[in-house]
Formats: C-alpha cells, sequence, structure tokens
C-alpha cells in the first residue's frame, strides 16, 4: 500500500508546478490588460493607468490576489529548483555525445534556464516599480478628490531620457518577455498535461491557446516598454 | 563498410570508466548493428582482448534487451526501432559512431554497455499486475465485454517491451513512459479496475524510490520509444494517481 503523502510524490510536484503556472498565466492576463492602458496618450491615459494602479493596490480582494500571486511565484521557483535538482542526479553521468534535438523542442529542455531569466527579471521589476509604489516616494496625482500615487509618470520617467539606465533596462525587459514566450510555449500546453488533462479533441485546443498566449502576451509587455522609450526619447 | 567505434567501456560497476576508440572493417550494409558488435567482439578475442559485453537476446525486436546509446539516441537514429533491428546501411561509411550503456542513477552499470535494469521489475512488482485466481478455474477471457478501442489502446499500452529506452533519451532520467505503459494496459480493462488507484499510486511511489527524475513532458521518450508508445498513458497515470491521491478510500 503506497504511504506517500499527497505533496512528496514526484507527480505532486507537477500538480504543483502546473496549478502555480496556470495561475501565474491568469495573472499575466490580468497584469497585461492594465498594462495596455500605457498605450492611451495625454492625460487620460495617465489618469486611466493611475485609477487601476489605485484599485490593484486598495482593494482587498485584489490583495489576496496579489498574496496568492507572490506565493505561487514563490513555490513555483522553489518547486522548480527541487525537480531540477532530483533530475540531475537521476542522471550523474552525463552522455558523452547527445542529439537532444532530435527529439525535444528547445523549451521543453530549457524550463529551469528560462525561468532563472524571468526570476531575475521579477527581482528587478519589483524593485523599479513595486517596491517604489509600496515604499518608494511618489508623486501623486489628485483623480476624483481621491488623492493617488502616479504611478504613470514613474514608468514614463524609468524609460525616459533623464534614466540613465533606461536603455538596459528596456533591453532586460524585451530580453525577459522573450524568456517568458518561450518558457510559456512548453509551459502552458505541459500544465494541462502534468494535470492528466490530454484528450483527442481538447489538447490540440490548449495546444493552439497555448502557444497563441506565449506569442502575444509577452510581445504586447514588451511592445508597451518599446513604444514608451521610443515615444519618451 | 568501415567504421570508428567510440565504446563505454567498464569493468564492473564500481570500477571507473572511459570511452575507448576501435576501428572495425569489411562491415556489409545488411549487417544489424548487434552483429556488427559481434564482428569487434571477434577481433578483440582473436587479439587477446576482452570482448565489449553488452545485452542482447531475441534480436527480433521484441525482447527489449538490447540497449545502446547510438550517436546521442536510444536504439541509434532511426524511430520505432531497436538496436537489433538497425542496420548498418542507416549509418554513413566512415562514420564516427558513439555506443553508450544507458545513463540513469537507477540503472547502475554491470560491465561495459550492460546495465541493471531490475528497478524496471521492481516497478511492476509493485502493482503491475490484477489479483485473479487462477487455481483450476481459467476464466474465458471472452465472457468479459470489452469496447474495441479500450482493447486496442489497452494493447497499444502493452506494446511496452521494458527496454528503458524511455529511461535512457529523458533528460531526467524519468520512468514516466514505462510505468504509465504499465499502469495504462491494466486501466483501460475492466480486469484492472479494482486495483486500478491502489495500482498507479504504488507504482509511481516505487519508481520514486528507485530514483529516477520527473517529467518535464519534453515528449522525447514517445518519439525514441521502439514501439511507439504514446503520452496519453502519462496524461491517464496522472489522473489515476490524483484521483487516487484525492478520492481514495482507505
Amino acid at each position: 500500500m503506497a504511504k506517500s503523502g499527497l505533496l512528496s510524490s514526484s507527480l505532486s510536484k507537477k500538480y504543483a508546478m502546473a496549478a502555480t503556472g496556470l495561475f501565474l498565466c491568469l495573472f499575466l492576463a490580468g497584469h497585461l490588460a492594465g498594462n495596455l492602458q500605457l498605450f492611451i496618450g495625454g492625460i487620460q491615459g495617465q489618469t486611466a493607468f493611475n485609477e487601476y494602479a489605485h484599485f490593484m493596490t486598495t482593494n482587498p480582494a485584489v490583495k489576496l490576489l496579489s498574496y496568492l500571486t507572490y506565493f505561487s511565484i514563490l513555490f513555483h521557483a522553489v518547486d522548480g529548483v527541487v525537480l531540477t535538482v532530483q533530475n540531475r542526479r537521476a542522471r550523474p553521468v552525463r552522455y558523452a555525445k547527445e542529439r537532444p534535438a532530435e527529439n525535444a523542442g528547445w523549451s521543453s529542455r530549457n524550463m529551469m534556464l528560462l525561468g532563472t531569466v524571468m526570476l531575475v527579471f521579477i527581482v528587478v521589476h519589483m524593485q523599479n516599480f513595486w517596491w517604489k509604489m509600496h515604499f518608494g516616494v511618489v508623486p501623486t496625482q489628485m483623480v476624483e478628490g481621491v488623492e493617488m500615487h502616479d504611478l504613470h509618470s514613474v514608468v514614463m520617467a524609468f524609460f525616459g531620457p533623464e534614466n540613465l539606465y533606461a536603455m538596459p533596462a528596456a533591453g532586460l525587459y524585451v530580453v525577459a518577455m522573450a524568456a517568458m514566450g518561450f518558457h510559456l510555449w512548453h509551459g502552458f500546453e505541459s500544465s494541462f498535461q502534468s494535470l492528466g488533462l490530454r484528450f483527442d479533441k481538447f489538447t490540440p485546443l490548449i495546444r493552439g491557446f497555448g502557444r497563441t498566449f506565449s506569442v502575444v502576451v509577452p510581445f504586447l509587455f514588451a511592445a508597451i516598454v518599446v513604444f514608451i522609450f521610443v515615444t519618451q526619447s | 563498410m568501415n567504421f570508428t567505434l567510440k565504446i563505454w567501456r567498464q569493468d564492473g560497476p564500481k570500477s571507473p570508466g572511459r570511452m575507448v576508440t576501435y576501428p572495425v572493417t569489411g562491415i556489409s550494409d545488411e549487417m544489424s548493428f548487434l552483429e556488427m558488435i559481434d564482428v569487434l567482439n571477434d577481433q578483440l578475442v582473436r587479439n587477446g582482448d576482452e570482448p565489449v559485453a553488452f545485452d542482447h537476446d531475441c534480436r527480433e525486436g521484441i525482447c527489449g534487451m538490447c540497449s545502446m546509446f547510438i550517436n546521442g539516441e536510444a536504439h541509434g537514429p532511426n524511430r520505432l526501432t531497436t538496436t537489433c533491428q538497425l542496420h548498418m546501411r542507416s549509418f554513413k561509411d566512415g562514420e564516427t559512431i558513439y555506443i553508450e550503456p544507458w545513463r540513469a542513477a537507477a540503472f547502475p552499470i554491470i560491465r561495459d554497455l550492460v546495465v541493471d535494469r531490475s528497478a524496471m521489475d521492481r516497478v511492476m512488482q509493485s502493482g503491475g499486475y490484477v489479483s485473479v485466481n487462477t487455481s483450476g478455474n481459467t476464466v474465458d477471457a471472452n465472457a468479459l465485454p470489452i469496447p474495441k478501442p479500450a482493447a486496442d489502446e489497452a494493447f497499444q499500452a502493452a506494446a511496452c517491451i521494458g527496454c528503458g529506452a524511455c529511461v535512457a533519451t529523458c533528460k531526467n532520467a524519468s520512468a514516466m513512459l514505462f510505468v504509465s505503459a504499465k499502469v495504462s494496459q491494466l486501466a483501460l480493462l475492466p480486469q484492472g479496475q479494482p486495483e486500478r488507484l491502489n495500482r498507479a499510486e504504488s507504482m509511481v511511489e516505487q519508481m520514486d524510490l528507485e530514483g529516477f527524475g520527473n517529467c518535464t513532458n519534453t515528449g522525447a521518450c514517445e518519439v525514441e520509444c521502439p514501439v511507439g508508445i504514446s503520452l496519453d498513458h502519462i496524461a491517464r497515470m496522472n489522473r489515476d494517481f490524483l484521483h487516487a491521491k484525492v478520492a481514495k478510500k482507505g
């Protein structure tokens, strides 16, 4: 009779990877929807974005979701490291000759590398905006009698000419989005496989949706950065 | 045909191993890969050297005994092929061919290209059976109706010859394709239902105990499997294991 607990087996770790990964895909969709407002010009765009940022930092339901997001990122990263360490141990001596591209896609073989790039990006990104928003000194904007953090101006200044590091920062953001695209290319579909959700009629839809998502979402995130960088400089 | 072979030589489980280069000449393109190794071993014995130890049995592609990681791929470059069914015409004259044992912590090397695959036997012993009383009363297999698609899929799973190519190929040395085929061949049939959830649970637990890696769903195993076992079986095992952990009573 099996004795292992739900969280100790190899499959359980994969269920956790899949569940946290898919939840983070939902987060990405929400985050992107908010960021797309940065394409709107003038005071109208500034107000819309700051109202969105105000809602995201004050609404209790969103706060709960944000804690779930922090937890998911950390759990996904730690679980990924644990799985990778176990995987390395499972093959202590490598082959002298390997031809991995013959039977598996590049993304699927480099999830740890891609995830590491994304984790570095997340730390930098949170320092750039999240930290400033929560703990830094941020200019304010009055919207209908409510004083709100002017995150819009912070974003514009960050990618603007007065920031010496705007160019490398924009470069890092674009590279990180490329890494995210490749990570999602495999990860989205793989999550469903890990959860056992693989069926003849359903899987091609998941694959199609996942691959579209993995191209469109990172492209739009990166496009916003490039758009701001170009229009500000 | 002439080839330069680079073969992993290792005297015993604890001995250090190394790649050794051997030239072989006068090989017919109709020889199987194992026959080519036979020719090499004949040369080695004539020269007073130790022949290369390798696993083989039926030499007709059904037993799963032959292994060998050839030029970076399990069972060599051809799809749906065991090493014994690989022929030298699949290689270029003058080519350098790397021949290595299956590499996995769960498959310790016994000697040269021979590895100990008994970890797979222990996974089978942990649940890869149906408990049927066969003492004196053999049940007519056809007495139990089984839908044709289920029978076909179970048969596809049962085609697994337990060669270990999936483990050898997987970047994580994961045995998921093998274990899931063995779970599925019974999970799809009515006879396999009473022990279905316990089976998935026990076999996964034994798989983990043996030190196989985790599944990254790269799909490399399915590509290299000599009998074309599908990733569908891995998904089924994932479902059964989750079902067992969440809903099983007792």
